[in-house]
């Protein structure tokens, strides 16, 4: 009983402890990121590593989930006698749900595992300490670079997603299954506010983007420096992005809603 | 220009009663020493008595737990995250594993410094790392990555890394191990040639006695957390102690234990599956 205790204890001292760390990891990142404008080569080169490499993904998942929104959009609009409003219930889910959040957990599943094992690594090898040794601030060279750089991807990764699965649902609902051509496009464009839909949805992509980014890239910082430390942390990058990414997606959602 | 005999007070690295711990373990327990300008100081001791612990201390990397550890009259453990790495500018560290830079090759590796701390033009850049890399014999390597080098060669590149700033002190770790007779003696001429030459001053661990005897002007010997011996090499050649002797020699047999240690080994093995 007192062993279970302890250990709860422990735990969560544990837990803070590290919480406590991922913030002034934060901190640190975020103020040793000034010096990354005069630098901006290394923060493109992130771009195209961690944004331009996760493009496909996103798209052919983005296409496939806005074919299924179609056909499932369809088969209950059409009971109602609805269905020109199928373009309207493909966006709106895209572009306020399933665009900032599958982006954000398909990126932390391609981008966010290779920056926590890339990092972990260097810290394995001793690559960072190497730097620091030189004077060079690793949370400075290494690490600002790609949080800015996976912060400003998951946007517009999500913005990708929503349009190509837009085009899904267009490709199934209008071409396969009938639904009229212009009004899909006509009811999209009068019902979907910018304001309140589009923002909505960006805001929800920009912070998620943040979490993603220093979930993935503190797990790599604070990895124990071996082999299954490694490991671990690059799991623990998906488990904790996609939990926090859906527990946040609820807040900001009902926020919203206010 | 400094000679060693000119300044015998002119102590860079100061450390005064460390005493440091990783978790419940002593590493150091009162350690006292000098290492004074222009001089190649050697520390050596037994593997895992906290050498390559003793050098993160110094640059910085670790703290104290207690005592002092001042470089150039700058307490290193109480300096800004900005001072700090100001001082190590100026200090070269040669890491134990080399802690090359993966994905740059070796040219890029050894010029990474330079970009980082200074402005200078590319062809500048260029003389500098080949110079560097000619001194450690590997400037036809240039053009390969860190996996394509044996740990001999990393170990020079690192070398050659540590050295690309011209720092006023750099610390070796380990420099001889896993080379060949040839690149060892190049090596030890290397690094005598950069401290007595450019007047650095240098700290160089290692476990080759005779090597390190060669070049260094003042050895220090730890063992158990505490400076057991120190003095010239002739001093501790001399020394009337037998654990220095021992150690000195190689000899399996003295008063320095080859193991880790643990509880006696009869009793180890008649303990059964209890751990
Ligand atoms: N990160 C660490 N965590 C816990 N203990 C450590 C760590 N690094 C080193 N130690 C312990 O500290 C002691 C000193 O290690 P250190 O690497 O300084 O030894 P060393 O004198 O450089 O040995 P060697 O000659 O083999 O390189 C070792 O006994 C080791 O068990
Ligand atoms: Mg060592």
């Amino acid at each position: 009983m007192m062993d279970a205790l302890a250990k709860l204890g422990r735990g969560a001292l544990d837990f803070f402890e590290r919480l406590g760390r991922g913030h002034l990891f934060l901190m640190y990142v975020l103020a040793g990121s000034p010096p990354l404008l005069l630098r901006l080569r290394l923060w493109t080169q992130q771009m195209y590593s961690v944004g331009v490499l996760s493009l496909l993904i996103v798209a052919v998942a983005g296409l496939f989930v806005g074919m299924v929104l179609g056909l499932q959009g369809y088969n209950t609009l059409v009971d109602f006698g609805s269905e020109e409003s199928l373009g309207v219930m493909v966006a709106l889910s895209l572009v306020q749900e399933l665009g900032p959040v599958l982006a954000a957990v398909l990126f932390a599943a391609r981008a966010g595992t290779s920056l926590t094992a890339e990092i972990g690594l260097m810290k394995t090898t001793e690559q960072l300490s190497g730097m620091e040794m030189m004077a060079v601030d690793p949370l400075q060279r290494v690490i600002a670079p790609r949080f800015w750089a996976s912060f400003v991807s998951v946007p517009l990764l999500a913005a990708i997603f929503s349009a190509v699965g837009v085009f899904g649902g267009y490709f199934v609902g209008v071409g396969l299954l009938g639904v009229d051509d212009g009004a899909f496009w006509s009811q999209i464009q009068s019902r979907v506010d910018f304001h309140e839909d589009v923002m909505n949805g960006v805001i929800k992509s920009v912070v998620f983007g943040f979490v993603a980014a220093w979930i993935a890239l503190f797990e790599g910082y604070d990895a124990v420096p071996t082999s299954e430390g490694v490991a671990r942390a690059t799991t623990r990058t998906v488990v904790h992005t996609s939990i926090a990414v859906l527990g946040l997606d609820f807040v900001l959602t009902a926020l919203m809603f206010d | 220009m400094l000679d060693k005999n000119t300044h015998p007070d002119d102590v860079v690295v100061k450390v005064r009663d460390l005493v440091f711990s990783r978790g419940s373990r002593r590493i150091f327990n009162g350690v006292d020493l000098d290492i004074r300008r222009g001089q190649v100081t050697a520390i050596m001791g037994p593997s895992g008595t906290g050498k390559t612990t003793l050098l993160k201390l110094i640059g910085g990397q670790l703290r104290p737990e207690r005592g002092t550890i001042e470089v150039e009259g700058q307490n290193v453990a109480q300096l800004s995250r900005r001072k700090l790495f100001e001082l190590r500018k100026r200090m070269g560290m040669l890491f134990q594993s080399g802690a090359l830079l993966t994905d740059l090759n070796v040219y890029d590796n050894v010029a990474f410094p330079i970009r980082e701390h200074t402005n200078l033009p590319e062809s500048m850049i260029r003389d500098l790392v080949l110079m560097k890399l000619e001194a450690v014999g590997l400037r036809g390597a240039r053009g390969l990555m860190p996996s394509e080098l044996s740990g001999g060669m990393a170990r020079r590149v690192a070398l050659a890394r540590a050295v690309a700033l011209d720092p006023m002190m750099i610390m070796y770790d380990e420099p001889f191990t896993g080379q060949d007779p040839i690149s060892m003696g190049v090596l030890v001429q290397l690094i005598d040639r950069l401290n007595h030459a450019l007047s650095l001053t240098s700290i160089v661990v290692s476990h080759d006695v005779a090597e390190t005897s060669a070049i260094a002007d003042y050895i220090y010997v730890l063992s158990d957390g505490k400076v057991v011996d120190h003095g010239t090499p002739e001093a501790l050649g001399r020394s009337q102690s037998q654990w220095v002797q021992q150690f000195m020699q190689g000899l399996p047999d003295g008063p320095v234990p080859f193991h880790f240690s643990a509880p006696p080994y009869g009793e180890d093995l008649l303990a059964g599956g209890k751990g």
